[in-house]
């Protein structure tokens, strides 16, 4: 059977074929990886001006609480992430993770309080598995809706706000991580000054009916270009941002991933809400005490890209293990390779030596902070 | 004399030595080139065997030698400058020299005919 006539198509799928796109599966979707602009400028457009994204394949999840009260539905969403949900007030956003009980991640989302229910994006690979997570969960607490019927876009760039604005007026006086309901051209969207990019940027909820009609009147702008799984990947990279399924999963924590600021202190130790969470007495032991491993940021000292499953050493002869590569490759914007990826916390400082194993070489890399770019989220 | 491999390499043949690159199709695949590493001068390499190998922004991919043969000139502009592969494959952007072992096992390989057809 040809592997194209079993993947699922997002409602932008006729638009990217129609831009030239080179489409591949990926999350069991036929998702465009490049355009014809290619990977380097796409990254570096986006970055200097503003690029549009389809992540329409990740899933979109309505939680309301059968009482009618908000606090109900987030309450019992922090017994499955160790987040602060309660704390969380209208219009606002935060990354979120779902644990398990040995205290791996089972997956990242995003969490939106929508005044009387609770909204989350969650990776397409995982959606249907927290969805059934979630139902058997929260299912007696809150009514729970996988968004079928919606694509999802996500403006990203320094131009992004004035694209949009043009669109709809109020979208300068947005701040990082809220949410908002509005109108884009007469379409109801539901639109979060967020993203998974490093820049100031905006993903938007779109029925699925209207989507590819806003997406071309944004592509209609001078600024805009479309930009695909592949430059998506370069950016989140040099933002240091995760990606599931790759640096972080069901084997890594929190705390080894570094992402412990996605746990706020009332979930931690001493906290009003401690604990209560799946993993929760490994995940807050690793708090107290410190994880064996940390996911770090790694500078390779040459031109040569070191790739996500490279191994690290402390030592140029590849005698002593230090770690694995989870993400690397060129970084368009930092002009040099980036990698980031888990090593023994021995050798978690910035500036520490150490060495990848590429095609039976061991390429001199340095551990960096991260991210390789400095962010323009707007605050 | 032009020819290629099913590969996507380019060959051209002057006596006794190969000029090698890769294809304007296989450049246009790998997309936007930001690392080339070349085989050094001297080099004795058997067909198949891996010459050099390319990274995209996306990926790593190897460049195989066409025939039998040592290397006597590596193509340092692409080193320097990996984007010149993109810009032209199939001139200023050639991998490496190769001395053939047996220059007559090139009139295998395929003509510019068959391997157009080959991507067709």
């Amino acid at each position: 059977m040809d592997d194209s006539t079993s993947l699922k198509q997002t409602p932008l799928h006729a638009l990217h074929v129609s831009l030239g796109a080179r489409m591949v599966p990926f999350a069991g979707y036929d998702m465009p990886v490049q355009y014809p602009a290619g990977v380097l400028k796409e990254h570096l457009h986006t970055r200097s001006a503003a690029g549009l994204f389809d992540v329409s394949h990740m899933g979109q999840i309505i939680l309301r609480p059968k009482s009618g009260k908000l606090e109900d539905a987030a309450l019992a969403l922090e017994t499955l992430v160790p987040v602060d949900v309660l704390g969380l007030a209208p219009g606002r956003q935060r990354y979120g993770l779902f644990t398990h009980d040995a205290g791996g991640i089972r997956d990242d989302l995003m969490i939106a309080n929508r005044g009387d229910h609770l909204f989350l994006v969650v990776n397409a690979a995982c959606k249907q598995e927290d969805f059934a997570h979630l139902q058997a969960h929260l299912g007696e607490i809150c009514d729970l809706t996988l968004l079928e019927d919606r694509a999802l876009i996500a403006l990203q760039g320094p131009r992004a706000v004035a694209v949009l604005a043009e669109l709809w007026a109020d979208i300068a006086t947005m701040r990082f991580m809220d949410v908002a309901e509005a109108e884009l051209h007469d379409v109801s969207c539901i639109i979060s000054r967020s993203g998974y990019t490093g820049e100031d940027g905006f993903e938007i909820s779109i029925p699925a009916a209207a989507a590819e009609d806003v997406a071309r009147r944004l592509l209609e702008h001078p600024d805009v270009l479309p930009i695909g799984l592949g430059a998506r990947d370069s950016l989140r990279l040099e933002a240091g941002l995760c990606l599931y399924g790759n640096d972080i999963d069901t084997g890594t924590t929190p705390v080894e991933a570094s992402l412990e600021w996605a746990m706020q202190k009332v979930r931690r130790t001493g906290g009003d809400r401690a604990g209560g969470f799946p993993g929760a007495r490994t995940i807050l032991s690793q708090f107290a005490q410190g994880a064996d491993r940390r996911r770090v940021g790694l500078k390779p000292d040459g031109k040569a890209p070191v790739r996500g499953g490279a191994a690290l050493f402390a030592d140029a002869k590849g005698e002593q293990p230090a770690g694995i590569v989870t993400s690397g490759g060129f970084g368009p914007s930092a002009d040099h390779p980036v990698a980031m990826g888990y090593v023994d916390t021995a050798y978690k400082d910035a500036g520490t030596s150490l060495f990848a194993e590429v095609r039976g070489k061991y390429l001199p890399v340095t551990v960096a902070a991260l991210p390789f770019i400095i962010p323009t989220y707007k605050r | 004399m032009l020819k290629f491999t099913d590969e996507h390499e380019w060959l051209k043949i002057e006596g006794d030595v190969a000029t090698v690159g890769i294809t304007a199709h296989a450049a246009e695949q790998l997309g936007d080139l930001v690392f080339v590493e070349l085989p050094e001068a001297g080099t004795a390499l058997d067909k198949g065997a891996t010459a050099a190998t390319v990274e995209s922004v996306k990926a790593a991919s190897d460049v195989y030698c066409p025939l039998d043969g040592e290397i006597v000139e590596s193509n340092q502009a692409i080193v320097d400058d990996p984007a010149l592969v993109n810009s032209d494959p199939q001139g200023a952007g050639w991998f490496f020299k190769l001395k053939l072992s047996d220059p007559s096992a090139a009139n295998a390989l395929l003509d510019e005919a068959a391997y157009k057809e080959l991507i067709a």
